[in-house]
Parts: C-alpha cells; sequence; structure tokens
C-alpha cells in the first residue's frame, strides 16, 4: 500500500471572535497513532473536526495522500470517527451499524458480510451481531464503534475521547486492545484525550495543544521527560516547578541555593535586568542521599512535613525553608515527619522551561 | 410494589371516583338497550335503536363525513407538521428566530377553540370574496382542522427530534451516507414513532372537534359531533346512546389491541433477556 501521510497546513479556526485554532502546521506520517492532548477548551475536538470535515477551516489546508481535501464533504473523505457519544445508531443492530458504511458505498453484500464478520472478530463482539445498541454495556458500544468506523479500511481513524464514559478499568483493559487494533491494521489513529496517562500509553506520538496551538510535540517519553514549558510540565504528570534566575549557562540560583543544569536557560531579560524562569523535576527524579553518598553540586538539606500514602509509592512533602517541593520514595524507604534528609537533583533532570 | 393498603377513606374516595367517570358511560350502555323511549323506566332489552341507526342516512353521512375529514387533515397535518418540525429544528437563522417558530407553533396549542374558530371563519369570509370554494364545507372544514393539527405534530416530532441530536447526523455523513441519505436512513426510522404518535394525536383531536368544525362546517359537511349536537335539541334519542356506545366501543377494542401488542413485545424482551 503506497504511504498516506495528512498534512496540516496553517489550519486557522475562529468561532464568532474567538480564535480557537491559531495556525496548526503538522505533518501525521502513516500507519502513526498520535494523540491530541490538551485540556479543554485547547481546540484539539476543533482540529479533529477539521480533519473529519465536520467543520470547515477559516484559514489552511488539509493535505491527505497529496490531494487537497479541505474543500471535501465528511462523505467524500476516507477518514471515519469513532465518536465521543459513539452515536451508533439505535434502530440498526450490531451488524447493520457496522455494514452502514459499506452499504453506503454500494459494496457487494457478500462482501459486505465477510468484511463486516471479519471485524467482528479483530474487535471481539462476534457473538453481539443480532443485538441492538440499547442492550450493550459501554464497553461493548465502544468495540461497535470501533467496528463500524475501521470496517471501511479509512487512511485514518480519529477518536474523539473514545475512553472517556467507561470506568477506569475497562478504560485500561480498551487502551490496550485499541493499541492492539491500531497495529493489526496498519492505519493511522488520531485520538483526542485531555487524560495525560492515556495519551502516554498509547500513542507513538503526543501533540500537546494549549491555547489553540500545538505547543510540543514528540514521543510520550520525550514529552514525560522534557517538557518545554510550565504548562506541559504540571499537565502530564504534575512535575514540581522551581523559579530561577540565570547566573551563567550552566548555573543558576533558586530560593533555596544554586543549581547546575544542563542545558542552557533561553530565558528573556525582565525590567530589572535579570533573566528568570522555570524549571521542572518530578518527584521521581528527587533523590533522598542515605548517610555515605556524596555528591558534588545540587544537594540540598530540607525537612519532611509530610508524608503521603500512595500505594506503591510514599510521596513526602519536603520543605527547603523558602519552597515546599514533593518528592517519591519507594515503600521501603521511611522517613517520618520531622527528620532532616539530603536532597540530590540531577543536572540531567532538571528541565530548563522555555517560561 | 409496595403491600401497604391504602386507608379505608382514601379507598372510598377511589370508588366514588371510579363510580363518577364510569356510572354515565355505563347509563348510556343500557340505555342504548332500553326498549323503553324515554328511558326512565327499563322497558325491556332491544337492538332496535342500533337497528333504526344502521338505517339512519343522516348518521352515515356524517359518519363517513368525519372519517375523510379525520384521515385527510391527518395525512396532511403529518407530512406538513414533520417537515416543519425538521424545518425548525434547522432554522439556520440563530437560536431567535427559533424561539420565535417554536412559539409561534405554541401558541395555536394554547388558544381557545372559539377563537381559533372564530378566526378561521373570518378569513374564510374574506377568501371568500374571491373564490367560491371556501364556502362552509368539506375544503374549509379540512384546512380548519390541520391548522390546529399541525402544531400538536410538530410539538410530538419536535421533542423527539431534540433527542436523536446532532452526532447522529454526522456519523452518518462519516459513513459516506449523503445528506438524503443521512435522513433517510438515520432520522427518519428514529423518528417514525413520534410520527405515528402525532398521527394519531391528530386523528383523535379531528375526531372529537365540536368547536371550530361547528363554525366552518356547511350543511352538507355535517361530522359526528355536530350531527349528535343537532339531534340533542329534538331530545335525546336512544339512537345518540346507541351510537355512543359504538363509538366507545371502537375505542375501547382499539385500546384493547395497542395495549395487548404492547405487553406481547415486552414479554418477548424478557424471554430473550433470559
Amino acid at each position: 500500500m503506497e504511504s498516506v501521510d495528512l498534512h496540516i497546513k496553517g489550519i486557522q479556526k475562529s468561532f464568532g471572535d474567538k480564535a480557537v485554532l491559531k495556525g496548526i502546521d503538522v505533518t501525521i506520517k502513516d500507519g502513526e497513532f498520535v494523540t491530541l492532548l490538551g485540556p479543554s477548551g485547547c481546540g484539539k475536538t476543533t482540529l479533529l473536526r477539521i480533519i473529519a470535515g465536520f467543520e470547515k477551516a477559516d484559514e489552511g489546508t488539509v493535505i491527505l495522500g497529496g490531494e487537497d481535501i479541505s474543500k471535501k464533504s465528511p462523505a467524500m473523505r476516507d477518514i471515519n470517527t469513532v465518536f465521543q457519544s459513539y452515536a451508533l445508531f439505535p434502530h440498526l443492530n450490531v451488524y447493520n451499524n457496522i455494514a452502514f458504511g459499506l452499504k453506503s458505498k454500494k459494496t457487494p453484500k457478500e462482501e459486505i458480510e465477510r468484511k463486516v464478520k471479519a471485524m467482528m472478530g479483530v474487535v471481539n463482539i462476534t457473538d453481539l451481531a443480532k443485538e441492538m445498541p440499547s442492550t450493550l454495556s459501554g464497553g461493548q458500544k465502544q468495540r461497535v464503534a470501533l467496528a463500524r468506523a475501521l470496517v471501511n479500511e479509512p487512511d485514518i481513524l480519529l477518536l474523539d475521547e473514545p475512553l472517556s464514559a467507561l470506568d477506569a478499568n475497562l478504560r485500561k483493559k480498551l487502551q490496550a486492545e485499541l493499541r492492539d487494533v491500531q497495529k493489526k491494521t496498519d492505519t493511522t489513529f488520531i485520538m483526542v484525550t485531555h487524560d495525560q496517562d492515556e495519551a502516554i500509553a498509547v500513542s507513538d506520538r503526543v501533540l500537546v495543544m494549549y491555547k489553540g496551538a500545538i505547543i510540543q510535540d514528540g514521543s510520550p517519553e520525550d514529552v514525560y521527560e522534557h517538557p518545554v514549558n510550565r504548562f506541559v510540565a504540571t499537565f502530564i504528570g504534575e512535575a514540581n516547578i522551581i523559579e530561577c534566575e540565570k547566573i551563567s549557562d550552566k548555573l543558576i540560583k533558586s530560593a533555596f541555593g544554586e543549581l547546575v543544569v544542563e542545558k542552557v536557560p533561553t530565558w528573556p531579560m525582565d525590567a530589572s535586568g535579570k533573566k528568570c524562569g522555570g524549571v521542572a523535576i518530578r518527584m521521581e527524579d528527587i533523590h533522598v542521599c542515605n548517610a555515605n553518598e556524596h555528591f558534588e553540586n545540587n544537594v540540598f538539606h530540607a525537612k519532611i512535613l509530610e508524608r503521603i500514602f500512595r500505594g506503591d509509592y510514599w510521596e513526602l512533602i519536603a520543605d527547603f525553608g523558602p519552597i515546599k517541593l514533593r518528592v517519591m520514595t519507594d515503600p521501603d524507604e521511611i522517613y517520618n515527619p520531622g527528620d532532616e534528609v539530603k536532597l540530590y537533583m540531577e543536572p540531567q533532570y532538571l528541565q530548563v522551561l522555555e517560561d | 410494589m409496595s403491600n401497604r393498603r391504602l386507608p379505608f377513606s382514601a379507598r372510598i374516595i377511589a370508588y366514588i371516583g371510579l363510580l363518577l367517570l364510569y356510572v354515565p358511560l355505563a347509563m348510556v350502555l343500557i340505555q342504548s338497550f332500553n326498549a323503553n323511549k324515554h328511558g326512565q323506566t327499563w322497558g325491556g332489552f332491544t337492538f332496535d335503536w342500533y337497528l333504526k341507526l344502521f338505517d339512519n342516512a343522516m348518521v352515515q353521512t356524517a359518519t363517513v363525513n368525519t372519517v375523510i375529514l379525520a384521515v385527510v387533515s391527518t395525512l396532511i397535518s403529518t407530512i406538513l407538521g414533520t417537515l416543519l418540525a425538521i424545518g425548525i429544528h434547522r432554522t439556520p437563522w440563530g437560536k431567535k428566530m427559533q424561539n420565535f417558530f417554536d412559539m409561534s407553533i405554541n401558541i395555536p396549542v394554547v388558544t381557545p377553540d372559539i377563537l381559533m374558530a372564530i378566526a378561521l371563519v373570518s378569513v374564510f369570509a374574506l377568501f371568500r370574496s374571491f373564490t367560491p370554494i371556501f364556502d362552509p364545507g368539506m375544503l374549509t372544514l379540512i384546512i380548519a382542522h390541520v391548522t390546529f393539527e399541525i402544531s400538536f405534530v410538530v410539538l410530538v416530532v419536535q421533542s423527539r427530534l431534540v433527542s436523536i441530536g446532532k452526532d447522529q447526523i454526522e456519523a452518518a455523513r462519516d459513513l459516506y451516507a449523503s445528506t438524503a441519505g443521512a435522513w433517510f436512513r438515520v432520522i427518519l426510522p428514529q423518528l417514525s414513532t413520534a410520527i405515528i404518535a402525532g398521527a394519531l394525536l391528530a386523528f383523535t383531536l379531528s375526531l372529537d372537534d365540536f368547536i371550530i368544525s361547528f363554525f366552518v362546517s356547511g350543511p352538507k359537511s355535517t361530522t359526528l359531533p355536530l350531527y349528535i349536537y343537532g339531534s340533542l335539541k329534538r331530545g335525546i334519542s336512544p339512537q345518540i346512546h346507541a351510537l355512543s356506545t359504538l363509538i366507545f366501543s371502537i375505542t375501547l377494542f382499539v385500546m384493547l389491541i395497542v395495549s395487548l401488542k404492547g405487553s406481547f413485545k415486552r414479554k418477548k424482551r424478557h424471554k430473550k433477556s433470559i
């Protein structure tokens, strides 16, 4: 099969005088599992709807496999959607729901039957063919919606918060299945979600959106380990943010002491001639030193204020004097409130943010 | 279900209520078989009134008129009402305009019949000065009935449309259906029960209507309610009791069929779920 890449160029969209998308440029390669991740109102669903054809962009083009599809109606695009509410047709049984798209395309009956049956096998709903949607559970509806879209063999499958209506356990299970189906069918998946765990768990690539723009584009590891700014650092995995002032390219000053960093801060100069900005560090990256460990730099004394049980780890609130940071420790390392500890922040884990 | 029985006093009140509802109907039923014309005493059992009723040419014409009127006006109002409901639902001129249309549909429902009737009479009088086809008769009756039935059809269909939601159309479009295809394959099938309910409502309203028909009908387009009213002036004939009993029986029969069908369906579903 020839490769069908999706190019999104300079997409802008406003509703009334509210700009929802402010110039989106991105290329999504054939067969990728991409997640649009962001808080509600960031424009991710609007971008998805523009790709599907339900909304027209004010500016910009959508190019699929070399062809400009910006002006085509949803019915003319080889793109199918799994809706947030599933939007199954309540008057049709599962089989006819899945066969709907093939029937629209006037596919021969035997072929419809073969494809629908095969797809029902892929998503594990073989015995539900005659059921009406109202009798299905949430997870089954989700699978039917997925089959109904995928049976048309689209170039791209769009998923609008597909798992948001399900409970946590089922969501985990379906995340794995989604990933599995994507590999089996070798289809480009573009999923919208506001759930960072979900984005990290299923996708090859995460596009973090904020206020109508893509602010970070990278692999899940990349986005998690190297957030570009405060928003990404706190939205994905709730990192600690330390306010700092730049001293030199490798040295910055925080409220509790000087820190050595690897990345050169690019903070702009403020009115008083200082270059200030934030540094993020995840709570699992702050190391509690034992008595015989010694490090050259980035070691600070702190007092434990609180210990919170989180199941598979302890969360400590460490008081550095002027600020408090959250620290993660293993279940077998017991520190009590009031303990004085030495904390080490390895330079490579200190993420210098853009802002 | 709760096993708690109602207190004695409440039960007595309930029985009195039932009596008040059904004693008059029972009286009509009894009188329709009473050989004594004036009905003060029981004069023996008879089918005479029914036989006379079936020989009564005026009753027959009135029945035919009523049925034609009900069927034609229901058909027209159901088609127009459904289209109107869809049109209002898809109003391209914004929320304000939609609310305005909604209100203009609601007003005929809450307007007293007598007002509607007078309004229609004056409009027909105006039209009549141009063409005689608006002389009181079947046409004016049909127009008048469609006018008040249409609002009810719109209300019923509209409430269903709102519950269908726009993602159904989007899903159909996404699955390669044309705009018309989306409507015929997805929306109309889901609307069908609402359309039937609207039509049934319109049909009953048409059968039942007296006030508006009274004002706009002509000498040759007497309907059953008008005939009954007219014959009352000559004193209640047992034929009217016979007619009322027939109408009531037909209604009861239809209700019975509907509820039996419903319980049959429920049983079937129940079996399936086991």
